[in-house]
This record gives structure tokens, C-alpha cells and sequence, in this order.
């Protein structure tokens, strides 16, 4: 890899972060009502879900159709906490627990009073979660559809967890009506444009993030591991440790994401941690394309923009839509929407057969090219 | 001074009452290229499993003073244990010198796998030129010829810092060029290592072996230099069936001096 193309490469990713900044931080705010720039903040935090999915599938090839359990981790603690800090200071109980039952706060709760632990624990408990699982799973070896399955029936699990005790989860219909931020009001639009600029900054972050992983040594382990597992191990690199690091990343970003749902959109139930959603994440990673930087962030905020928009004209239909969609893609582009561009230059050098056909060019070094 | 050598006593592998490696001794010192030949279902790629611990066996395999039966593969890896696949296993979406970098750089720090490679390091650089793929550093895995796979596989083993190299049918499906290319770049490699080779081309084997053993039925029916493993009367009933045969027919499967 020579000095240029290496400066060039790295000149090239600062000005994408920064048209991206623009265009969320300054762009976006001044065309968007508040209403449809809070729909924004909900669909950057489904993007940073994105983000972890396209690390784990597109570059570990782990199939996580279960991410909303780490969602709804980092969401349940960070709403729990609102619920507390929200609760009146004579009894310390929140409005939902008075109406059920006078037996008080769980003991499992209190910790959250904390702001402090809060923030450590949406970081840790995800962490800490796929950390166990990676290693219980990827070292018996389970991969593939196993690993599928196995992730999917957690997501349902919790789900089911959930609303099982309504007492300390607010059952079905999950945790609401947050008045409060660290003190802030939610109901102030300062307060609501704040933690907008806080989600454009963590979305960014995390891609920041993934590019660094991708690029690094570790990514190209990564894809080594995705292809070839036993290869890797014959080299004398454990896979399953080098898999569960991708998974615990994915995690920890699907938990902030939930994390910061929660006071964006205002209400966390089981509808936006079970199979449904975990599976809804993923929709838009396949679309966009897994296995590229932007292509899950892209893929992630367009499906749930049209979900948006296309719920709101034809209620049921969406489901259908998707459904269709997805299948269309693993069928025609597996790759998701992101190969489509090397696709159309082969098919344009196809069309001007004057040229050579070797232009393409040999890919680079550096790894940034895929 | 290379001074570890492989050593199996008793080794031996069974799938559910099937001994597929019964009771093996052997010894392969350093600077042997040793060649491990047999018929269809002797046990001759079982037993490097066996060694690189993929499949589960009794007895012992003592390699650089520890022992390698039961051990996890990655542990009998990073002993510089190496190993490569009758189909080449290589990381076919990464470039070769990718390939190689990774082989590389099992004892790489966290903070080195985290950051990007600036260059790539020395033993790949010289792998590179062993295994005569420097032109092609840049090109994918997955567009290289199978010879060439089967070389880079070989350089994957080389940097890894393997000093107990085994492989699995290298030359299987090579043109006779690759065939006598791939030869001498095994001498080249045995000269400091310790070199197993599990072949079914006989050609290729008397060509380039210093010793052989022959397997048979799991057991080892057989043991020293080409020319005395080709004269072995049981050898010969092992690979033309029981009965006198004639010189002729001899040397026309195990080749002259039979």
C-alpha cells in the first residue's frame, strides 16, 4: 500500500463522516417537524442495531436473529431508571408498580436507582450476556442455522419473560410515560433535539467503530473465521474467541440503541424485543448489504422509514411487503442492495467491450476497497 | 539447531469400534521428509488428525517434549504443530499476502490485531518468494489456481512457525510441472523441518521421499527407504494382491527396484 492512496483513503473517510454529520445535524433538523425528527432518532437507533449485525453476520457469519434481547436489555435498564427517577420521592415506587400491588420495588430494581450504574450497566449486562453465550455456543462449535435458531429462541424467551411478570416489567404493555432524562424533561424540544444530537453522535461513533474493527487485523481474522473456521484454528487462533468479540461488540451496540430508544420514543415493551423485531432489524442489514460498512445503516433507516410510511397509508400490508422483500433480496442479491454497484460496472464493461477487461484492477492492500 | 522430533507410541483412533489407527510407533526426525503411504482406508489421514488433534486418540504423540493427544487444536498448533487439507483450505476472500499475514500472527497482541497492517512482516515477504506467489501478493485467494492454493496453504504453515509440518495429499490434482515444483519446495522445507507428507502418487513419492511408511488396515505394515519398502514382500501383496508377482508387474505399479 502506497503513502498516497493511504492519505487519500483516510481524507476520504473524514469527509464522509462529515457530510454525515451535516446532513443528520444540520440538514435533517432544518427540514424535518419535530415529530417526523423524532421518527429520525428512532430509526438511527434501529441503525445502530444495524451497525452491530453487519459486524457479526456480514464479517463473522453469525447469523443473530436475536439481537433484540440485547436491545431490550440496554432499553429495560435505561427504563427502569426513568421510572425511578420519575417516581414520586415519598414512596420511591413507580406509577405502574402502585397500581398493581402495594409490595414496593423489587430488589433487582434498586441498583438502577443510580444514573451512574445505569450508564456502566447498558454497556456491561449486553457485554457480559453475549460474552457468556459466544463462548457456551462458538467453543461446543454450533454455527450456521443452529446458531440461528438457538439466538432466535432467546429472543422469544425474553419476550416471554417479559410479559410473564407485570409486576416488575410492566407486562405486555412495558415500561412508559417517562417524564424525565437525568433531570431533563422530555417534554421540553430542547431536551428532545439534545438526545437526537446524542443518537446522530452515537450512531457515528459506532460506525466509526466498525470501520476500525473492519479494516484492522482482527476484521480480516474475522472474515478468515467466517470462511474458514477450522483453518483458523489450525493456525493456532482460537475462533471462538475472536467470534464472541464480534458478538460481544454487536451486542453492546444494540444495547446503547435500546438505551437510547427509550427516552427518543418514549415507551419500551416485548413488541420491540421479540423474534418480530430481532427479525425486522436484520431485514434491512440483508437490503442494504451485510458485508459492507454503510450498507446496514442505509438498509436500516430506509426499511423503517418505509415501515413508517407505508403503515401509515396500508395498515396490514407491510408485513406482506416485507416478507417480500427479504425473500426477493437472499434470492436475486444476496448481497443486498450495496452489490449492485459492482454489478452494474460489470455489466458496463460488458457493454463497451473496447476496453480491457482486466481494468478492474487487482484489489487493494489496504482492505478499504471492499 | 533444530532439535525436536516427532515420536507416536501406541497412537490409536477408533470410531465406535472401528480402529482406523491401531497401535502406531513411529519416529520422523528433523530434516526426514517422510512420506506416509497406504491403500484407501489405511488410516494415513487419521493419523494426522489424530497428531493435529481433530479427531480424539489413545496412546501418545510426543512432540517437542509434550504430548499431543488430547490436547485442542489451536494449543497443538501454537507447539508449531502445522497441517494442511487434501482440499486446500484457504481464506479464499482475503488476499494471498492476507492469507499469510494471518497465518502469521497467532501470537499477535490485542493491540495489534486492532489496528491496520502498515507492512506486511518479514517471514511473509519471504514466504511469499518460498512458495513463488510475490507477483500474486494482492490477488484473491479464491482466484488462484489449485496448485497454487495447495502452495499457499504450504506458506500458510511455513510462517505459522510450524516445525512438525504434515500434509494431506499436496500434489493431488497438480499438473507434472506443479508436481515436481511442489517436490523440490518440499525438500527445500525438510532440510530444517520436520516433514510428513501423506501421498497416493507413487511417482511423486519416489521422486522425492527420504523415507516411507507404509500403512496398512491402520497398522504399520512397513518402515525405511523407498528402495526397501518397494522390495518389502508384504508391501507388495499389500498393493497387488497375495501371491508371487512378477518383477514386471511390480515395478509397474511400485515402481523399478521393486
Amino acid at each position: 500500500m502506497n503513502l498516497k492512496s493511504f492519505l487519500s483513503s483516510r481524507w476520504a473517510v473524514a469527509a464522509g463522516f462529515a457530510v454525515a454529520a451535516v446532513l443528520l445535524l444540520v440538514v435533517a433538523p432544518a427540514l424535518l417537524s419535530s415529530f417526523r425528527l423524532g421518527l429520525l432518532g428512532k430509526y438511527l437507533c434501529y441503525a445502530m442495531v444495524a451497525v452491530g449485525i453487519g459486524l457479526a453476520w456480514g464479517r463473522g457469519g453469525m447469523l443473530v436473529l436475536g439481537q433484540g434481547v440485547f436491545f431490550g436489555l440496554g432499553a429495560y435498564i435505561m427504563a427502569m431508571h426513568l421510572k425511578l427517577a420519575d417516581a414520586p420521592p415519598s414512596t420511591g415506587v413507580p406509577d405502574f408498580m402502585a397500581l398493581i400491588s402495594s409490595d414496593g420495588v423489587p430488589a433487582w430494581w434498586e441498583p438502577f436507582r443510580s444514573g451512574a450504574v445505569t450508564l456502566i450497566a447498558i454497556v456491561v449486562v449486553p457485554a457480559a450476556v453475549a460474552v457468556l453465550l459466544g463462548l457456551a455456543t462458538f467453543r461446543r462449535r454450533v454455527r450456521g442455522a443452529y446458531f440461528a435458531i438457538l439466538s432466535q429462541a432467546l429472543a422469544a424467551a425474553f419476550a416471554i419473560l417479559l410479559i410473564g411478570n407485570p409486576r416488575s416489567t410492566g407486562g405486555s404493555t412495558g415500561l412508559n410515560n417517562f417524564k424525565g432524562f437525568f433531570g431533563f424533561s422530555l417534554r421540553d424540544p430542547a431536551n428532545r433535539m439534545t438526545l437526537y444530537v446524542i443518537a446522530v453522535v452515537a450512531l457515528l461513533a459506532m460506525v466509526a467503530v466498525a470501520r476500525q474493527l473492519m479494516v484492522s487485523r482482527y476484521g480480516e481474522l474475522l472474515v478468515a473465521c467466517r470462511d474458514a473456521e477450522e483453518r483458523v484454528r489450525f493456525l493456532g487462533y482460537d475462533p471462538a474467541a475472536i467470534k464472541t468479540f464480534a458478538y460481544a461488540v454487536a451486542a453492546v451496540m444494540a444495547g446503547v440503541a435500546g438505551a437510547l430508544f427509550v427516552p427518543i420514543v418514549g415507551i419500551v415493551s416485548p413488541n420491540d424485543v421479540g423474534i418480530v423485531p430481532s427479525i425486522g432489524l436484520l431485514i434491512g442489514v440483508a437490503i442494504g448489504g451485510r458485508t459492507t460498512l454503510l450498507g446496514p445503516v442505509l438498509g436500516a433507516i430506509a426499511v423503517a422509514w418505509a415501515q413508517t410510511s407505508l403503515s401509515e397509508r396500508f395498515p396490514s400490508g407491510w408485513t406482506y411487503a416485507q416478507g417480500l422483500l427479504f425473500m426477493l433480496v437472499v434470492a436475486f442479491l444476496p448481497g443486498g442492495l450495496a452489490s449492485l454497484r459492482p454489478i452494474v460496472r460489470g455489466w458496463r464493461e460488458r457493454q463497451r467491450p473496447s476496453r480491457t477487461a482486466d481494468s478492474a484492477g487487482v484489489p487493494s492492500l489496504s482492505g478499504s476497497s471492499r | 539447531m533444530n532439535v525436536d522430533y516427532l515420536e507416536l507410541t501406541d497412537l490409536t483412533v477408533s470410531f465406535d469400534g472401528f480402529v482406523a489407527v491401531d497401535r502406531v510407533n513411529m519416529s520422523v526426525l528433523p530434516g526426514d521428509l517422510r512420506f506416509l503411504i497406504g491403500p484407501n482406508g489405511a488410516g494415513k489421514t487419521t493419523l494426522i488428525d489424530a497428531v493435529s488433534g481433530l479427531v480424539p486418540a489413545t496412546g501418545t504423540a510426543r512432540w517437542a517434549g509434550e504430548n499431543l493427544v488430547g490436547r485442542k487444536v489451536h494449543r497443538i498448533a501454537r507447539l508449531g504443530v502445522g497441517r494442511t487439507f487434501q482440499t486446500a483450505t484457504v481464506f479464499e476472500e482475503l488476499t494471498v499476502a492476507q492469507n499469510l499475514d494471518i497465518a502469521a500472527g497467532a501470537r499477535r497482541g490485542l493491540l495489534t490485531l486492532a489496528r491496520r497492517r502498515t507492512s506486511l512482516p518479514e517471514v511473509v515477504v519471504k514466504a511469499m518468494d518460498t512458495i513463488g506467489l510475490t507477483d500474486l501478493a494482492d490477488a484473491l485467494a479464491g482466484t488462484l489456481s489449485h496448485g497454487q492454493k495447495q502452495w499457499l496453504e504450504i506458506g500458510m504453515v511455513l510462517v505459522q512457525d510450524a516445525r512438525l509440518i504434515m500434509l494431506d495429499e499436496p500434489v493431488a490434482g497438480m499438473s507434472a510441472e506443479e508436481k515436481d515444483e511442489t517436490g523440490r519446495l518440499l525438500q527445500r522445507i525438510a532440510a530444517d523441518l520436520t516433514v510428513v507428507v501423506v501421498e497416493h502418487d507413487m511417482d511423486f513419492m519416489r521422486a522425492f521421499a527420504t523415507s516411507v511408511t507404509v500403512l496398512h488396515a491402520g497398522k504399520v505394515l512397513a518402515e525405511g527407504s523407498v528402495a526397501q519398502v518397494q522390495a518389502d514382500p508384504r508391501v507388495q501383496e499389500v498393493y497387488l494382491g497375495p501371491g508371487e508377482h512378477s518383477k514386471a508387474v511390480a515395478e509397474a505399479v511400485l515402481g523399478e527396484g521393486a
